[in-house]
């Protein structure tokens, strides 16, 4: 176990650098001068000198990404020109909202998902199959972005149950139960295209898997068919569904991006949209590498996860 | 999420083979239809949309701004300048559109190209540019549009090649996935041959045949792309003013919500109507295309096999020293519109202590016979059609799905071939055989477990503590039938179904499980229904056999009898296909042609065309089962002779 666990992180390695490589390619494609870019057109030459030295543009591309890398190994992201700040404080602050949305959202998901797929399959072509999949089926063509605008009107700005948007309420808030109050429609919203596809994918898989013959010897046994189900069929199924709830978490940690702009989410992706807009290049750098290289690292602990459930998969 | 498709051109080539689709599918279908035809009426409306008697889009109105819709002049009222939305969400929805389909086409482009190339060339190629697709898709879907997004600066087309690089890796891994199956096929080698070059031969022979994949891809995609460059242009990053496409559209509605709801509910619902259609479509495409949806091999199969009797038997009298009697049954599966007859009215009896044999080649219907015995046909597609089959003298086919559970693995238990695939890969065999005792008789875990250890040492498995912790695929062939063997025993069954549970093990394992078997036999007076297409085996452990062919018994005595004396030709061409030890001149002749299809039996006797002594009259109604005294019985007309010996 151990031992597939530092296979697993030593293979990671180059998957990082191979992520840093993309990031640094993609961002050597701003057309014209990088520091003309950022600073823009009412730029004097002297400043415009100043930060080409600065991002070392004066330097080969090699040497560039090189220096870069190291830097950010060393927890030296660069400057985020709009904010004046240090990128790394500023995306670790935000960091953290992320991870409670996004957090919150892969949880309920995987718990949606997987309850609905089986209900699907267990019923299968039974009304509530039938119920089931077309909701699943508007659930992956919603877009969230427009969901989590209705879900706002309806039930922030008609009812006034829950807050319309934030983190905390600006007044007397701060406390856990403030946060859930927030967190329920920009979570919920983000969760329901994730929810789709994993109820697609449990459903087909316990299909697949109750025409076992293993399944027919659980029933040979004469075990009763809740035990076939939920225990026998189950546990095969969910083996291969949790690779894919693993690449949902990209799926979330993306989509964030949407939720957090409607809800005013203080995240990573909120800040990378308006990063992206304010050309601040380096808080674009910094923090899609943060975001792809956790993404990286769940995706391993998802192939952990699998490790341990199923004893043949081997690394 | 696509990864079904690499399959697409054979279920292409099997679906011209196949029967009308079931009502289910059509309804499925009806669905796909609904998804085209409004899908069609949005793409007709926004070609005409520039000879539509409509306001223009961009002419600004502030004397009309924000008016409901159903509006005098403005159907769907006016945003926030003035302009008609009718006339902006049509023209939105031809952007957006355009774009979308840009991006899958352009996707397609550079990801088939990728694909084809990596699959056929191979090897070096193949892994670089697969690392990269890899590192491709390493990036959380989105983000990866961003940053490019953020390199090119916003705007409309940069939004566009994002969503099409993102997408590339889908094209790629999937078209990858079909060329490497074409890529050393016979016709790819004869233009090698001819010697054409590499392009052309991609070109005019790869090309043609990963088409139909390359199409599907983009129908399973495009409704995606669609969404993304929404999201994009309503995150401000796509489309920028004055231009305008349903997402950009959204994002300026946002910022009226509380006052203009219509500004952001009308183009959104728009995206979602587009992208809706595009998936109903892609998913009724993608089940018609399937072909284990139509066979039914997707169904759930119930905890019983469907029971739907014609008729109950001939109704004899049971002896009391009979365990299991088997009378007329008939199973059926229907598929399509084709009914396979598998068993077509089979009768037999066990007594206690007793062996019998159930012999025949594969698709006899030996283990469907078998399997119908306690109902674990699958079903759907199987059928029990009729018959009676009584245990301890009481008939299954009457009993609650709760009655025939306590005889499963209770009084009565199976025994399957291949036990890889018939154990649990996920639970150790102890937990397996502890599940097994425990459905039966109420014990805790550790006493069960203590049991479960003691079963695998009564079936010989050295070291039975440790070895029930191991999973099935840690365990060579041969124990793991040994723990078939015990799983059957947990319980001290009155009778053990054994299906072929020696036809996968190598001749030395064979032999000990047959002797286990025997042992247990004489040591716990179990009867034994021993299904097997090996005389060998049968000569060695049955006291009575049946012999099968195309659903029916053809022969049935004491192994002495149908062996030493065969009445039926099927038989005696059967026990002349077993080489005899000492005797290596002997012929072992094959029997020529192949069992007849059981959805089409021909009257008469189904095994006429294959048999030399065939007559006319073999071929006409019902061949009866004659006795031929001391309880040896055939169905044939013209039995060999007794002189054969």
């Amino acid at each position: 176990m151990h031992v597939y666990i530092l296979r697993r992180l030593i293979l990671m390695v180059p998957v990082l650098l191979g992520l840093t490589v993309i990031v640094f390619l993609i961002m050597s494609m701003i057309p014209g001068d990088p520091a003309l870019a950022i600073l823009g057109s009412y730029a004097t030459p002297d400043n415009v000198e100043k930060l080409r030295a600065d991002l070392g543009l004066d330097k080969t591309m090699v040497e560039q990404y090189w220096i870069w890398l190291t830097n950010m190994l060393q927890g030296d992201f660069g400057r985020s020109y709009s904010l004046n700040r240090p990128v790394l404080d500023e995306i670790l602050e935000r960091f953290g909202a992320t991870l409670i949305l996004a957090g919150t959202s892969l949880v309920l998901c995987t718990i949606f998902g997987l309850l609905t797929g089986v209900i699907s399959a267990v019923r299968q072509y039974g009304w509530a199959d039938k119920a089931l999949t077309f909701a699943v089926l508007i659930g992956i063509s919603v877009p969230s972005f427009w969901l989590g605008l209705l879900l706002m009107m309806f039930f922030a700005v008609e009812l006034r149950w829950l807050p319309v948007s934030g983190m905390y309420a600006i007044y007397g808030g701060g406390d856990l139960p403030d946060l859930i109050r927030h967190l329920i429609l920009p979570s919920v919203t983000l969760a329901v295209v994730a929810t789709g596809i994993i109820a697609r994918l449990t459903r087909s898989n316990m299909l697949e898997v109750l025409r076992q013959d293993f399944i027919r010897t659980a029933r040979a046994k004469g075990l009763d068919e809740n035990r076939v189900i939920y225990r026998h069929a189950f546990k095969a199924a969910l083996v291969n569904v949790i690779p894919v709830i693993g690449v949902q978490a990209g799926f979330v940690l993306g989509g964030a991006v949407y939720i957090e702009t409607v809800f005013q989410w203080p995240g990573i992706g909120r800040m990378l949209v308006n990063a992206i807009s304010t050309r601040d290049i380096l808080l674009v750098q910094g923090g899609v590498v943060l975001v792809a290289g956790s993404y990286v690292l769940f995706n391993l602990f998802a192939d952990v996860l699998q490790h341990l459930l199923d004893p043949r998969v081997k690394a | 999420m696509t990864s079904n498709i690499a399959t697409a051109p054979d279920i292409k080539a099997k679906k011209r083979s196949a029967r009308p689709s079931a009502f289910k599918l059509l309804a499925r279908n009806q669905l796909a239809l609904m998804g085209a035809a409004i899908l069609a009426l949005v793409i007709a409306l926004v070609l005409i949309t520039p000879i539509l008697p409509l306001p223009d889009p961009d002419v600004t109105d502030p004397a009309q701004r924000l008016l409901p819709p159903f509006s005098d002049g403005h159907f769907l009222g006016t945003d926030h300048l003035g302009r008609d939305l009718l006339s902006r969400l049509l023209w939105g929805t031809r952007v957006s559109l355009a774009v979308g389909i840009s991006a899958s086409l352009v996707a397609a482009l550079f990801g088939s190209t990728i694909g084809i190339v990596s699959g056929y060339f191979g090897g070096r190629t193949d892994n670089i540019m697969m690392r990269g697709i890899d590192m491709l898709m390493a990036f959380p879907y989105i983000l990866l549009a961003l940053a490019i997004v953020a390199a090119l600066g916003p705007g409309l087309m940069n939004a566009l090649y994002a969503i099409a690089v993102v997408n590339i890796p889908f094209f790629a891994r999937n078209i990858r996935g079909v060329t490497v199956g074409i890529a050393h096929r016979e016709f790819v080698d004869a233009a090698k041959l001819s010697g054409k070059g590499h392009i052309r031969i991609l070109v005019t022979e790869i090309l043609p045949n990963v088409m139909p994949v390359i199409v599907i891809t983009i129908s399973t995609t495009v409704g995606w792309m669609i969404l993304e460059t929404a999201g994009l242009s309503f995150l401000g990053l796509g489309a920028q003013p004055p231009q305008a496409d349903l997402g950009s559209m959204l994002g300026e509605g946002r910022k009226l919500i509380t006052t203009a709801q219509h500004l952001s509910a009308i183009p959104g619902a728009m995206i979602f109507i587009l992208v809706m259609s595009i998936n109903l479509l892609g998913d009724g495409i993608r089940d018609v295309l399937d072909p284990r949806l139509k066979s039914g091999a997707l169904a759930r199969p119930a905890p019983l096999t469907k029971i739907d009797r014609s008729d109950e038997g001939t109704g004899h009298p049971v002896d009391d020293d009979t365990v299991l009697a088997v009378d007329e049954l008939r199973t059926e599966f229907v598929l399509g519109d084709d009914t396979y007859k598998a068993v077509g009215g089979v009768s037999f009896s066990v007594g206690k202590n007793e062996c019998v044999g159930l012999v025949g080649e594969s698709g006899s219907g030996k283990s469907v016979t078998a399997l119908s015995l306690l109902g674990l046909v699958a079903s759907p597609p199987g059928t029990i059609a009729g018959g009676r089959v009584m245990f301890d003298g009481k008939d299954v086919f009457d009993m609650s799905e709760r009655q025939v559970r306590d005889i499963r693995g209770g009084k009565a238990a199976y025994v399957f071939q291949d036990p890889l695939s018939t154990l649990h890969p996920l639970f150790s065999i102890g937990d397996q055989l502890v599940e097994a005792i425990r459905a039966h008789n109420a014990m805790s875990y550790k006493d069960a477990w203590a049991k479960a250890v003691k079963l695998l040492g009564m079936v010989r498995i050295p070291n039975p503590e440790r070895r029930a912790e191991n999973y099935p695929h840690q365990l060579s062939g041969g124990m793991r039938q040994r723990v078939g063997i015990a799983m059957a025993l947990a319980n001290e069954p009155q009778l053990i179904i054994a299906d072929e549970p020696t036809t996968a093990l190598d001749v030395t394992v064979q032999a000990q499980i047959l002797k286990l078997m025997n042992n247990l036999r004489t040591d716990h007076g179990t009867s034994v229904l021993f299904i097997t297409h090996d005389f060998g085996v049968v000569s060695e452990i049955c006291d009575r056999v049946a012999v099968m062919y195309a659903g029916r018994i053809v022969e049935m005595g004491t192994t002495e009898q149908v062996l030493g004396n065969p009445a039926h030709p099927y038989t005696k061409r059967l026990i002349d296909c077993v080489p005899r030890l000492g005797e290596p001149d002997r012929r072992t002749a094959a029997i020529p042609g192949l069992p007849p299809a059981v959805n089409n039996l021909p009257a008469g006797c189904a095994f006429a065309d294959r048999c030399e002594r065939a007559e006319d009259k073999c071929r006409v109604g019902e061949i009866s089962f004659d006795d031929l005294g001391d309880g040896h019985g055939v169905r044939c007309i013209k039995p060999m002779e007794a002189a054969n010996v």
